[in-house]
């Protein structure tokens, strides 16, 4: 992988898992050595208009003076959430830094956050976010609004924060046989993130022919040094006994692909990876 | 794909929308009637036109927020229609207008729009205040003094009412003005002309109508002109009415998808009872103003209006057509350009006479295709001739060989080509003339033409004739040469001059 043109990147609003999101980031971006970048984007709001003077009338040069109270209107409010971004980016740079990087990159983008990170996708290395974003900042059965579109529209791995951070030690591959767990297990056998870290592949499955699929991608894992692996076979429901699995192994992340399924499917049957999202203690890093 | 829209654009704004459909309701009512009235025909199918037009750009149109109904600018083009041939052959015309607009959406034609130079635009709206004023001059003549003062109070009534405080900026202005002039029109018993003295007014809902003309050629050579002219001028002003949305919101439009709502628009109306319409600039600004941003707010304005219509009829038909002209002259006031007038010094001489023209060809002809057409062809011709002005010939002369060396340098087409055959000394008598035309564009034919007169001419005179760079300079003549959209490829056509 080439290290220094692909970048950490790092989303920021201002939310309580922010300063979670700023300290994974700087954990990924020093393990893999690669620069850090912190993004926080100006949601404009087209669809909602600043003003509405209902008195109905119009006279000469209406036009030119609604257009005009609409600029200086939207410049104010431009300028105000241009400074708090600003502030937030700041505050983000200096949690950073005491972690130990040297100079991360702040960037301040007008427009969504989908589209901002379409933009930069070719720029991505590894994208860190918070699980919900201010709009769900106190609904911890909701994840983030934007989250399954950002997921979807991008194909980096991106770890979805959910907690005040804490060094992982303990990963689980949650492996499934498809494409994407195949690319998780890559990842995790190159990727210099994983080094000294233990390391539990698990499976879980209804019927025992997993167990062929499993046994190679074990073998993938363990000739790799300084990883620690632990295979482990399981039946039931995947996200329960996941979850389970989790908390009673203290594992600190888990790693998985993502959104297998047409947005249709999950609409019927529901999104594992949502689930997962939802239920998880731990961070995910997801793969697509 | 016509069906799509934004979650946005419906539930985004849902406060705003809501009162700004309802404001601009209140001032769709006043318009749709004044604009039958102009098209000769009963109110009720300038009210029914305006709820399905506005019910179906809603759904379907390109354009969220912008507001189209009934408009007095296709009312103008049907009036010798009617008059002739009468209402069912309107909306057989309505139809046909509608599928003409589907099928320009479906070529694209919206992209035409870039051909409308800024001074057309800019007569189009100012022609189409002055028509919207003209078509209010009937109701103020040979009628008594009470409906001067009535109109003057309604005009005082709209423009000073909002600097009431409290009040003023929460209930629209033109709604107070025609429910205080109907108030007294009713508690003086004023002997003026009132909006049911015009026609009928809806008293059901709309319904399904095949408009009864014989399917016959005859038929379709009687409305085909209507139409043609009614989706012309329906798709500029909407297109127009779009760009101007766009700028005031500072979000895109698919202008494409915009004629293709028109036309659908138009198919509704048509089978519904109604006349054409299409967008409504002065609507679309109060829409705005009011904080209209999504597409709920023109089904709101849509919906709203025919439930009123149907429900209030009894009140609709006693409003004294004095209020009604109030707010069809602040209308025109809205609609027309300010900034234009005070403009006028600053641009140059050929923008303002575009502008000019552009509205006396509409205020002469009644019909603002021919304005427009007149404007771009005026700005085509303005353009031509600024750029005939790029193209000079230079010479000299190498007396040992007797050799006379012309370089030509700039544009040369049909505009030029004749100060090209001019720039040439066919007097002078030289043994051989080299015409360097390395820095040359030829765009058309007549440019070749007019260099092959010279080379002709060179020869009668005895001289030997060279071209240099030939090939070079009629690389440009090809159609669609922009297919060398690469920065490179221009660089290699038009580099070094």
């Amino acid at each position: 992988m080439n290290t220094n043109t692909n970048r950490v990147l790092a989303c920021i609003d201002g939310s309580s898992l922010t300063e979670a999101v700023c300290d994974y980031a700087a954990w990924i971006a020093q393990r893999v050595e690669a620069p850090l970048k912190l993004l926080h984007t100006i949601n404009h709001h087209p669809e909602a208009a600043p003003i509405s003077d209902l008195s109905g009338n119009i006279g000469l040069g209406s036009q030119e003076h609604l257009l005009e109270e609409l600029i200086s209107v939207e410049q104010q409010r431009s300028k105000l959430l241009l400074q708090q971004g600003k502030l937030i980016l700041n505050a983000a740079k200096d949690r950073v830094m005491q972690a130990g990087i040297a100079d991360p990159i702040t960037n301040q983008r007008h427009g969504s956050l989908v589209e901002s990170l379409i933009a930069l996708e070719d720029d991505i290395r590894v994208l860190v976010i918070g699980l919900r974003g201010k709009v769900h900042e106190n609904q911890p059965d909701k994840i983030g609004a934007k989250l399954e579109s950002i997921i979807r529209s991008l194909h980096k791995p991106i770890l979805v924060v959910n907690d005040a951070f804490k060094a992982p030690q303990r990963i689980m591959i949650a492996y499934d046989g498809s494409k994407a767990a195949e690319k998780a297990v890559d990842m995790v056998a190159t990727s210099l993130l994983y080094k000294g870290l233990t390391c539990h592949l698990v499976c879980v499955s209804k019927d025992d022919n997993a167990g062929t699929v499993l046994e190679i991608a074990a073998n993938k894992l363990s000739h790799i040094d300084g990883i620690e692996l632990i295979v482990k076979k399981l039946k039931g429901k995947a996200d329960q006994v996941l979850c389970e699995y989790q908390a009673s192994h203290d594992i600190d992340l888990i790693v998985m692909g993502a959104f297998s399924h047409t947005r249709i499917h999950d609409l019927l049957l529901g999104s594992f990876t949502a689930k997962m999202l939802t239920h998880t203690q731990k961070p995910v890093l997801l793969l697509r | 794909m016509l069906f799509l829209s934004k979650k946005q654009d419906w539930i985004g704004n849902i406060r705003g929308d809501v009162l700004a459909g309802l404001v601009v309701a209140l001032a769709l009512i006043p318009e749709a009637i004044a604009f039958s009235i102009i098209a000769g025909v009963d109110p009720k199918v300038g009210l029914y036109a305006s709820f399905c037009i506005a019910v179906i750009t809603a759904l379907v149109g390109g354009r969220p927020g912008m507001i189209s109904a009934a408009t007095g600018a296709m009312a103008l083009l049907m009036v010798t229609l009617v008059n002739d041939h009468g209402l069912q052959y309107l909306l057989a015309a309505t139809l046909l207008t509608g599928v003409l607009q589907i099928i320009a959406g479906y070529l694209k034609l919206g992209s035409l729009m870039s051909f409308v130079s800024r001074s057309v635009v800019t007569g189009f709206v100012n022609a189409l205040a002055i028509l919207i004023f003209m078509a209010q001059l009937p109701e103020l003549t040979h009628v008594s003094w009470h409906v001067y003062a009535m109109t003057a109070g309604g005009l005082a009534i709209i423009y000073l009412f909002p600097y009431l405080p409290l009040l003023g900026k929460t209930l629209p202005s033109p709604l107070v003005c025609i429910v205080a002039l109907t108030c007294i029109a009713i508690y003086w018993h004023l002997d003026i002309r009132t909006v049911g003295d015009m026609g009928k007014l809806p008293d059901t809902l709309p319904i399904f109508l095949w408009p009864e003309v014989p399917l016959t050629f005859e038929t379709l050579q009687i409305i085909f002109p209507y139409s043609a002219g009614l989706a012309v001028v329906g798709l500029l002003e909407s297109l127009m009415t779009a760009t101007i949305v766009d700028d005031l919101t500072d979000t895109s439009s698919d202008k494409n998808r915009e004629c293709k709502g028109q036309g659908l628009a138009n198919i509704g109306a048509g089978l519904l009872g109604g006349m054409a319409g299409c967008a409504m600039i002065g609507q679309s600004i109060i829409n705005i103003k009011s904080g209209g941003r999504g597409r709920l707010s023109t089904l709101i304005a849509g919906t709203f209006l025919l439930v009123m219509v149907v429900f209030l009829d009894d009140w609709i038909s006693r409003i004294p057509m004095a209020a009604l002209v109030a707010v069809m002259i602040m209308v025109s006031i809205g609609t027309f350009s300010w900034n234009s007038i005070v403009n006028l010094k600053e641009h140059p001489l050929s923008t303002n006479v575009v502008m000019v023209a552009t509205v006396i060809v509409v205020v002469w002809t009644h019909n603002l295709a021919y304005g427009v057409f007149v404007g771009v062809l005026l700005a085509s011709l303005f353009f031509a001739n600024k750029i005939g002005h790029f193209m000079y010939v230079e010479s000299d002369l190498d007396e040992e060989s007797n050799t006379r060396t012309y370089h030509v340098v700039g544009q040369v087409f049909f505009n030029s080509a004749d100060k090209l055959a001019a720039a040439f000394d066919f007097k002078e008598a030289v043994e051989k003339v080299v015409i360097d035309l390395h820095r040359a564009h030829f765009w058309d034919i007549s440019s070749v033409t007019a260099l092959d007169k010279v080379v002709i001419k060179f020869r009668r005179e005895g001289a030997e004739v060279e071209l240099i760079g030939l090939n070079e300079a009629s690389s440009t003549i090809v159609d669609r040469f922009g297919i060398h959209d690469k920065p490179e490829e221009i660089e290699k056509i038009m580099g070094g001059h």
